[in-house]
């Protein structure tokens, strides 16, 4: 079968300095500068970034839905970890 | 005078990077796969992007009304001063790749120079064409020596589009009575001085592909006197059907 | 822990109870307008829907480079010319952004392509007409892309995340293409006579081809309540095609070309343009295979891929070298 398929790579762009990197897609290629190259081929056309990331899809490790509860779910209780958890004086400035 | 000889001076420029991107744009939806397709757009829309800006200034050069245009789609086989590489058929992939990595290796080095010339609008858009052609040239590059040190066949295939070019390089560094004016006035490059540099380059890249550098082989030139190979008059009367068979059409 | 997408296609470990109580989840979630994830569970037959629809519609977009790759070559002016490799090239990209989405569910590239190639999967019958002028040039970006954005702006807000991500993508940039075909009609309308005769002629040839395109009459669409119910589609075919039909209208008549439906009336009750009866028989015939190009596009894209087969081998060759430090 003539089918034979190039690895994925998922592609991060920076879309201005300063930003962060956010997610855009995947592409195929056989090697990293192949991919770099085809990142920017396929993303960034219309001058969409500044910086772009490629990572083997494989080498991705993500966490899972049903982890969802236990991952995330215990830090809804720790209010202390934000500023309005805080009684301050109004007179009190540059806080 | 003088005007007549930068005139036909930015011609050539232009109609190289005409030729060449008119050959790329062939391979739209056929390229090995999706991003390949892709990414050989991109190097022939820098190509038409820089014919524009060549021819522009060449009719600008020739006065009256002649467009951009006129000059890329009403001039017969004759007239056209492209150097013979650019013209080839693109082949199978390796040979589009070949032809793509002499003339991104000649023209890095070439525009590198022109952006020095005196003249500010050849320097002007010889400084844009640096930034595109490094990119193309790291393209180019790395696919030769991807097929070159890939399987037995993409060597094999990548070897013979590498002989059966190069009797073509040779042209890109001849210097005719334009340059030699050009060169005078510190106008155009001294494509002799840049000879050294290429071989290097080239040797560089085919040594890392694992390919020969071919050897004895009968250079062929004239693209810049209009004499041309007979792929040229087939590209030209595709390129040109609409404006020739509607003339006095807008488009 | 685990990996970044799915790794198989379905989920049949799941007792048939376990799948009751995450449908109705799942149900839940749609209802509420939230988006559903690569890694999310999801029943077999939403992500059997979203392969089917989502690969065909990258596939249209790959099958739909050659008709334009027709006149690539040909374009009149060094200006036309760029835009329509351009344009073509977008066409590419959004392939790839369609693929990647594709992807996320289970199933690689290369299997998507193979189903297009052995004829088991669609792609838009609009792309097995012929394109015989420059003025196909101008129709199918006014028409053929005018239609595809009615259809893409809906799906912005389609239920599956990578594909809602890819929607919006594509728009973004799809907006120029619309606008790039309605010049070229626009200045062939304003042209000689030569040149008014090609642009109304490939009007006649597109409109009806284009009010296809979103699909059957909702009466006889056989997906169209599974996907509605799943947010997968968010407007109906015939709501979409009511509404190209309304836009189109006028930017015909700004440019004096005349609509080839002797029906085609404005409806001051409705507030909508009543139109013709679609030849459904000619439709059929052309998903089925039997238009005028059908084989002619599938060939080509067989022979560009297996054409390239060396190529990719030569890559993987190379890069696997490299990896073992040879």
């Amino acid at each position: 079968m003539s089918n034979n398929n190039l690895p994925t790579w998922e592609v991060f762009i920076q879309p201005k300095t300063g930003a962060s990197f956010e997610h855009a897609g995947n592409v195929h290629a056989s090697d990293k500068e192949m991919a770099l190259q085809n990142a920017r081929e396929l993303y960034t056309r219309r001058q969409e970034g500044t910086c772009i990331w490629v990572v083997k899809t494989e080498d991705i490790v993500s966490s899972n839905p049903e982890d969802q509860q236990s991952f995330f779910d215990p830090a809804d209780d720790k209010l202390y970890r934000y500023p309005t958890f805080f009684k301050v004086s109004k007179k009190a400035k540059g806080l | 005078m003088s005007k007549e000889l930068l005139f036909k001076y930015v011609l050539t420029l232009g109609d190289d990077a005409l030729i060449l991107g008119q050959r790329l744009s062939q391979w739209v939806y056929k390229g090995p796969f999706l991003e390949e397709d892709i990414a050989l757009s991109n190097i022939s829309l820098d190509m038409f992007g820089r014919a524009n800006l060549f021819l522009e200034y060449a009719a600008s050069l020739k006065g009256s009304t002649t467009t951009a245009d006129d000059l890329a789609f009403k001039r017969n086989e004759r007239e056209f001063s492209n150097h013979i590489l650019c013209e080839q058929p693109n082949g199978n992939f390796a040979n589009t790749m070949a032809r793509q990595f002499f003339l991104d290796a000649f023209y890095k080095l070439f525009f590198e120079k022109l952006a020095e010339s005196e003249d500010e609008q050849l320097s002007a858009i010889a400084q844009k064409s640096i930034k595109e052609t490094t990119y193309h040239f790291r393209h180019s590059s790395k696919w030769v020596i991807r097929l070159g040190d890939g399987t037995a066949e993409s060597h094999e295939k990548m070897q013979s589009a590498i002989d059966n070019l190069w009797m073509f390089t040779d042209e890109l560094f001849e210097m005719n009575e334009v340059d030699n004016n050009m060169l005078t006035q510190k106008i155009g490059v001294d494509c002799l001085t840049i000879k050294a540099k290429w071989d290097q380059i080239i040797d560089e890249v085919l040594s890392e592909a694992t390919l020969k550098r071919p050897e004895n082989i009968h250079m062929t030139s004239g693209g810049r006197e209009g004499i041309h190979t007979e792929h040229l008059g087939h590209l030209l009367s595709d390129m040109q059907y609409l404006q020739r068979a509607y003339p006095d059409a807008e488009w | 822990m685990g990996h970044f997408l799915p790794s198989n296609h379905s989920s049949k470990a799941n007792t048939l109870t376990m799948s009751a109580v995450q449908e109705t989840a799942f149900q839940e979630k749609i209802d509420a307008e939230l988006k559903i994830e690569a890694k999310d569970w999801m029943p077999d037959k939403y992500r059997l829907h979203l392969i089917r629809q989502i690969s065909q519609h990258a596939h249209s977009e790959v099958i739909g480079m050659q008709p334009e790759g027709n006149w690539i070559t040909r374009a009149p002016s060094l200006r036309s010319k760029m835009v329509l490799i351009a344009k073509v090239q977008d066409e590419a990209g959004h392939g790839l952004y369609l693929y990647s989405a594709t992807e996320t569910l289970g199933i690689t590239r290369s299997e998507l392509i193979e189903q297009l190639q052995m004829g088991k999967a669609k792609y838009s019958s609009i792309f097995n007409y012929p394109t015989l002028t420059w003025a196909d040039m101008g129709a199918i970006g006014w028409l053929v892309d005018g239609a595809a954005i009615v259809n893409q702006q809906s799906l912005r807000r389609t239920s599956y995340g990578p594909y809602s991500r890819a929607m919006i993508r594509i728009c973004k940039e799809e907006s120029f293409h619309q606008r790039q075909g309605y010049e070229i009609m626009s200045k062939m309308s304003n042209g000689t006579t030569e040149q008014q005769e090609m642009a109304q002629d490939a009007l006649n040839r597109w409109w009806w081809p284009s009010l296809m395109m979103f699909g059957p009459a909702d009466s006889e669409s056989a997906h169209t309540s599974n996907a509605m119910k799943w947010k997968i589609k968010r407007g109906t075919n015939d709501d979409l095609r009511q509404l190209f039909i309304d836009r189109t209208v006028k930017q015909a008549e700004l440019i004096g070309l005349e609509i080839p439906d002797p029906d085609l009336k404005w409806n001051p009750k409705t507030k909508h343009y009543d139109f013709g009866e679609i030849d459904w028989e000619e439709f059929w015939e052309v998903v089925n295979g039997n238009g005028f190009c059908n084989k002619e596009r599938i060939n080509n894209h067989i022979k560009a891929r297996s054409e390239g087969q060396w190529v990719r081998e030569a890559a993987l060759a190379y890069s696997e070298k490299k990896q073992n430090g040879v």
